[in-house]
């Protein structure tokens, strides 16, 4: 049995593309008003996952229910209360910004007296309404996916999957795009009185969906900076979901273990740091490296290695313990998955 | 559902109208064809240029030449002195033929056995070939004439042999038009080719733009996406229908003889397969490039096969047999029946059901396929 509290709910999702484990045994469980990263590199499986769990394509087993609704057997029910964008743009860019939603919103059945407010709302909430007779093809990339969003939030679904939505989209816009995200689930669009539309989605404010509670979002980013807004992020890799928590609990797995460094030269200060026998892995940031090394060897390192470096002729600004970032534990986790 | 199905019409109607190259297959493809195959791809002849070589001099020969002009096929661009100047002419093209009338040409038609001669270029053999008949038509008319007028003068019976004789070898009839064999077959070939390729890169178009996931999430069934989409092409295609029948009865004066009803009926039977076609094609084919070549691959030998420039009769036994699996050529029978001849059910039943029993298969099989793609 699906549990109600999940808008999202699946279990052991397993997808195979021939020979390949695109998605070998994924379960992922969202709430109302929560937003959960889905991070991984390129061929993690991310994007596989976000299509089984909107039913475009089908698992090999596994269940899958949307907003109580399992996707295979009551695949319309659930797709009407599922909003997707796909990590392309894919929206017809031959028809004009409301003429595209008004498609989408009446292939998800809405009424023809409804479309119309309901369009210029969404609009309004994505800040197109100045460009609804503009060709959906003649729009900058944030805007697409700024309209991308617009028509999967058209029939208000209480579930949204998002593919990458911000891959290739300037920064700005990808603050944009998040603070629209965080507007949605916080304070979900459809209470405001301003905004009542017709008696037909009174009466029924179930069916229509999202009335009064949050909407649960799923993105799949490769951005770090992203994943950190999310309330709740899952590692993918080769297919499997190797760890999941909220940002600070992924971050606490590395408490105490990463080391940032910095000094000139700096090749030879890596050299020198991934030569020492606590030193698990060097890495960049920038003009400075991030040291992560084994469980309680953080001050033995950082009593050991200036030492060696001067010894070397090199020459040491600082060496510090700094709390762990997520990209840290990424990098960690994806090495682990490897033994 | 009905909503739904409506939505997608609409918009299909949207992108047809905004999307020029598709607006230009629609409505300049057919004209272009009717034209094209109305006029360059016809066996008539008019105009040819023709060399005179005079010897006779004679009112008779005067006469006879007359005859040439009046009749629209041949203009008399060069009276020719010499065999040089005659061979000269016909080599450097400036005439297609030149015809010879010998010096004793009028005591001859006194006599009722007059002969003239024809030389004429065969580099092109069709064209050669007709003119010849064409010659041989006119000669012929003009023999008739001048027997009645020596049957005025004398009161004698009339002589069984013509008293002029152009020597030429009859294997085609002039008066033919060929207009009539290829406008109603610019039809069919428009019902064909334009329908599937229409629907196969509208779908594919759905598939490499990505726009096929969006849709693949809404509550829209894989039934109502393949008939809101090919509805609109059902409806073009109808349209094309109308446009060529009446630009081929008004400007080609091709006749429509036949039922009108009937004629929806059938075209629509061979709508069926083209879109089936179309559709199957959408189901192998990733791009719209691709889309566009799988279904010429199927279009191609259609066209050659379906009697469509060719005779059937006139094709290898083995090649007659594999038109038999070609919907297109049971449609040529039918239309150019029902067109020229004004036949009614009865005379294309077994064309009819064929037809109607490939639309069936064709488009099942594309419907089973295509439920399968979309997951």
């Amino acid at each position: 049995m699906p549990d109600a509290d999940f808008l999202i709910d699946s279990t052991n999702l397993v997808r195979y593309f021939g020979e390949t484990h695109a998605v070998d045994g994924v379960s992922i469980h969202i709430k109302a008003g929560e937003i959960y990263g889905l991070v991984g590199s390129d061929g993690a499986g991310k994007t596989t996952t976000v299509r089984l769990l909107c039913g475009a394509l089908r698992p090999d087993s596994g269940d899958i229910s949307v907003a109580g609704y399992d996707v295979q057997k009551r695949t319309e029910q659930a797709r009407s209360q599922l909003g997707y964008l796909s990590q392309r743009f894919s929206l017809y860019e031959d028809l004009t910004v409301l003429e595209n939603i008004r498609f989408f919103a009446e292939v998800r059945g809405m009424k023809s007296n409804e479309w119309y407010p309901r369009c210029m709302e969404i609009l309004e909430f994505v800040g197109l309404a100045n460009f609804k007779d503009r060709r959906a093809g003649q729009l900058s990339g944030g805007m697409k996916q700024k309209l991308g969003l617009a028509s999967a939030l058209v029939t208000r679904p209480r579930v949204l999957l998002l593919d990458e939505p911000t891959t290739g989209v300037d920064p700005v816009t990808r603050q944009d795009f998040w603070q629209l995200l965080i507007k949605l689930v916080s304070a979900p669009l459809t209470p405001d009185p301003s905004l009542n539309i017709g008696s037909g989605s009174r009466s029924t404010p179930e069916a229509i969906g999202g009335e009064g509670e949050g909407v649960a979002v799923l993105i799949s980013t490769p951005y770090m900076d992203e994943a950190v807004r999310c309330h709740r992020v899952g590692f993918m890799r080769h297919g499997k979901i190797i760890a999941e928590g909220t940002p600070s609990e992924l971050r606490a797995m590395l408490k105490d273990r990463v080391l940032e460094l910095s000094g000139t030269p700096i090749k030879g200060l890596r050299a020198i740091a991934q030569k020492d026998a606590d030193v698990d892995d060097v890495c960049a940031f920038g003009d400075r490296l991030h040291l992560r090394v084994k469980q309680d060897k953080a001050q033995v390192v950082i009593d050991r290695l200036p030492l060696e470096i001067q010894s070397q002729g090199a020459q040491v600004n600082h060496l510090r313990s700094i709390p762990a970032q997520l990209e840290d534990v990424f990098i960690y986790l994806s090495e682990q998955s490897y033994e | 559902m009905i909503l739904r199905l409506g939505s997608i019409i609409r918009k299909e109607f949207i992108q047809i109208l905004r999307d020029p190259r598709t607006l230009a297959i629609i409505l300049v493809i057919p004209i272009m064809q009717l034209f094209l195959l109305g006029y360059a791809a016809t066996t008539d002849i008019k105009n040819v240029p023709l060399g005179v070589w005079d010897q006779s001099r004679s009112p008779e020969s005067r006469a006879l030449l007359d005859a040439f002009r009046s009749a629209n096929y041949f203009n008399i661009a060069y009276q020719v002195g010499s065999q040089d100047e005659e061979r000269s002419l016909i080599e450097m093209g400036r005439v297609r033929g030149v015809l010879i009338i010998p010096p004793d040409y009028a005591v001859h038609v006194a006599h009722g056995d007059a002969q003239v001669s024809m030389i004429l270029d065969g580099s092109d053999a069709t064209a050669g070939s007709t003119a010849l008949s064409a010659a041989q038509l006119i000669g012929q008319a003009y023999a008739t004439s001048v027997i009645s007028d020596q049957t005025a003068l004398t009161g004698r019976p009339v002589t069984t042999k013509p008293p002029v004789e152009v020597r030429t070898q009859v294997w085609y009839n002039p008066d033919l038009v060929s207009a009539y064999f290829m406008i109603p077959g610019v039809i069919g070939m428009i019902l064909y080719a334009i329908a599937s390729i229409l629907t196969a890169t509208t779908i594919v178009r759905e598939r490499e733009r990505g726009t096929i996931e969006q849709l693949i999430v809404t509550p829209i069934r894989s039934w109502e996406l393949v008939v809101g989409k090919i509805l609109p092409y059902v409806i073009v295609s109808f349209l094309d229908t109308f446009e060529v029948l009446i630009i081929g009865h008004w400007w080609f004066a091709i006749p429509i003889r036949g039922d009108l009803g009937l004629i929806l009926l059938t075209s629509g039977l061979l709508l069926l397969s083209s879109l089936g076609i179309g559709l199957l094609a959408s189901t192998i084919a990733n791009t719209q490039q691709e889309a566009y070549l799988t279904v010429w691959l199927t279009l191609l030998p259609s066209i050659f096969l379906s009697g469509f420039f060719f005779p059937l009769e006139a094709m290898p036994p083995f090649l007659q047999a594999v038109a038999y699996a070609i919907p297109l050529r049971y449609y040529l029978i039918i239309i150019r029946a029902l067109l020229i001849k004004g036949v009614g059910l009865s005379a294309i039943q077994n064309e009819v059901i064929a037809l109607a029993i490939f639309g069936v298969v064709i488009m099942g099989l594309a419907a089973m396929r295509f439920r399968k793609r979309l997951d």
